[in-house]
């Protein structure tokens, strides 16, 4: 049964140290305020499963939080690289992180067998490509059928996975629009879901029937955070704070720089600061 | 005729080789604007696709990133990505996969991953992102890149998405049926791949530039064909597009408050 919880309740009740979690959204609709109230409850050891780390899992990584890091693209979307998570690869800073790397078609291919029940993913994949050289999850099977060497990886069934959504209904049934990417795959795929949204409305009556809906009993907890995406964005509600990402590069270039800001605009804040952020974003979506 | 600069003429070269017919599964960065110029100027029915599900997309603006609202509020349909990566990638139905390239060799084979060792790298890069199998289910590759010999070398240190692997015929033998690479679009000239060892040939040089500059900038022998010619300069009207569009970029992406990230 689905439960209206404050975020800080959400996130205590359903992550734990050593937990493998997916806080995903594929460039649009991350859910940063989920991801800083892990933070700020300070969780350790954590397996962070998601196709696009950006810069909430740069943060996370950077705050010693993760253990290992299960990717498809470790880049600030546009504008170049991750720091934080280079200096863990590359220096072990604040500490060595385990990588297992796909490509998008693999971790797609994965979420989606996972949200089937499926212990694999089959996809024509990696052919010539040197992953399947680095990653041992990455292996190869023969269509009974044809013969065809297709890829296989295994399924990703995360403990628990994060979302943002534009909306919710009082029964806890929740909307996703714009670029759906991989939500629906990764609330489907995982043990527990927690869903933050912009509003909570009576009812999806008079909405498209083909719109993205999780039904409410999919749904472990939902958080009210307005503006819990930024710096990326709720289609409809507000845009991308593209100077955000742009900023970051500088940020996350220097470790007390970075400490810093993790201090000041995480530590110490909270979910509610989230909807002031957008508020100059909000006329442009 | 207005002057140009080597990477406007990069992007406009890049944006004649595509097709109004050509269903195009578009790269972040150069391959986008090259996209968009043809969209903008001889191409105006090009499907463009981004990974993020975006259909048939025309956006007014380049995107920062390949998730940008503009994408999907100007596309034809939005799809999740695991239907994009299955149904319209892996189905066979993508022309034309357009890539850049941190590091690139002479048969088209791109590394974006490490520099240095997989294992302890240099310099970890994003890494594949959708490339892996973008290079081996599109119909074939066009690949833009501005040209120097850091970039493109005589070997990559990964192999993150397969051109044509040591050359020749390595695509059928590994069970890759599309062309792979076929079109190399740098800022200095336009290279094909030979039809034999598919190594990566010069074909056009950009006005004004000589062949002792395209190999200064490349870390591979350059091949050149026997009958060489000159690019055509971009037209005022090409020039101008891409100008228009980079303009209104700039004035999007600085924000759409006051330039300023949106923190305390």
């Amino acid at each position: 049964m689905v439960k209206f919880l404050p975020l800080q309740k959400a996130v205590a009740e359903n992550l734990r140290d050593g937990d493998t979690v997916a806080f995903e959204g594929f460039t649009h609709l991350i859910p940063t305020a989920a991801a800083h109230e892990a933070i700020r409850q300070g969780f350790r050891g954590l397996t962070l499963i998601r196709m696009t780390p950006d810069l909430i899992y740069d943060q996370m990584i950077g705050m010693g939080m993760a253990k290992k890091i299960v990717f498809s693209y470790v880049g600030n979307p546009g504008v170049g690289l991750l720091r934080r998570a280079r200096d863990a690869i590359e220096n072990g800073w604040p500490n060595t992180i385990e990588v297992e790397e796909h490509s998008h078609a693999g971790m797609a291919n994965a979420y989606e067998a996972g949200a089937s029940g499926l212990p694999c993913a089959i996809f024509r994949g990696y052919r010539g490509a040197e992953l399947a050289k680095v990653n041992p999850n990455i292996k190869s099977i023969a269509c009974p059928f044809t013969g065809e060497i297709l890829a296989a990886v295994p399924s990703v069934r995360p403990d628990v996975t994060f979302i943002h959504a534009q909306k919710a209904d009082k029964k806890g049934n929740v909307l996703v629009e714009g670029i759906i990417g991989i939500q629906k795959e990764a609330v489907l795929a995982a043990k527990r879901a927690v869903v933050t949204v912009e509003e909570v409305v009576s009812d999806f009556d008079d909405l498209h029937p083909n719109l993205t809906i999780l039904p409410h009993w999919t749904i472990t907890a939902i958080s009210v955070v307005p503006g819990g995406s930024h710096p990326s964005y709720a289609h409809g509600y507000y845009a991308r704070d593209n100077a955000a990402y742009l900023e970051w590069d500088e940020i996350a270039a220097d470790r007390e720089r970075f400490c810093a800001w993790m201090q000041e605009n995480v530590i110490e804040a909270s979910p509610d600061d989230f909807a002031a952020r957008v508020a100059g974003l909000r006329n442009a979506a | 005729m207005s002057s140009f600069s080597p990477n406007e003429m990069m992007t406009i070269a890049a944006s004649r080789a595509l097709k109004n017919e050509d269903v195009c599964f578009v790269g972040i960065g150069a391959p986008s604007a090259a996209c968009n110029v043809a969209r903008l100027t001889h191409a105006p029915d090009i499907t463009l696709i981004y990974e993020s599900g975006t259909i048939g997309t025309a956006p007014d603006v380049l995107p920062l990133s390949i998730g940008d609202g503009e994408l999907c509020d100007t596309a034809v349909t939005t799809v999740s990505v695991p239907e994009m990566f299955r149904y319209w990638l892996q189905g066979g139905r993508v022309t034309i996969g357009f890539l850049g390239a941190a590091q690139l060799d002479k048969f088209g084979n791109i590394n974006t991953t490490v520099i240095g060792d997989y294992a302890n790298p240099k310099t970890r890069l994003p890494g594949g992102g959708g490339a892996p199998e973008i290079a081996i289910s599109s119909g074939e590759i066009y690949i833009t890149m501005a040209q120097s010999k850091r970039g493109m070398v005589e070997k990559i240190d990964f192999f993150t998405s397969f051109g044509h692997g040591e050359g020749g015929d390595h695509r059928q033998r590994l069970g890759i049926d599309t062309k792979g690479p076929t079109l190399l679009i740098t800022d200095l000239a336009i290279w094909k791949p030979d039809e034999i060892t598919k190594e990566f040939t010069v074909v056009l040089l950009h006005p004004g530039v000589t062949r002792e500059q395209v190999q200064e900038s490349c870390g591979w022998t350059v091949k050149f064909a026997e009958e060489m010619d000159t690019t055509p300069a971009p037209t005022e009207r090409e020039l101008k597009t891409l100008r228009d569009l980079q303009a209104r970029t700039k004035a999007a992406h600085e924000g759409a408050g006051e330039g300023k990230a949106a923190y305390r």
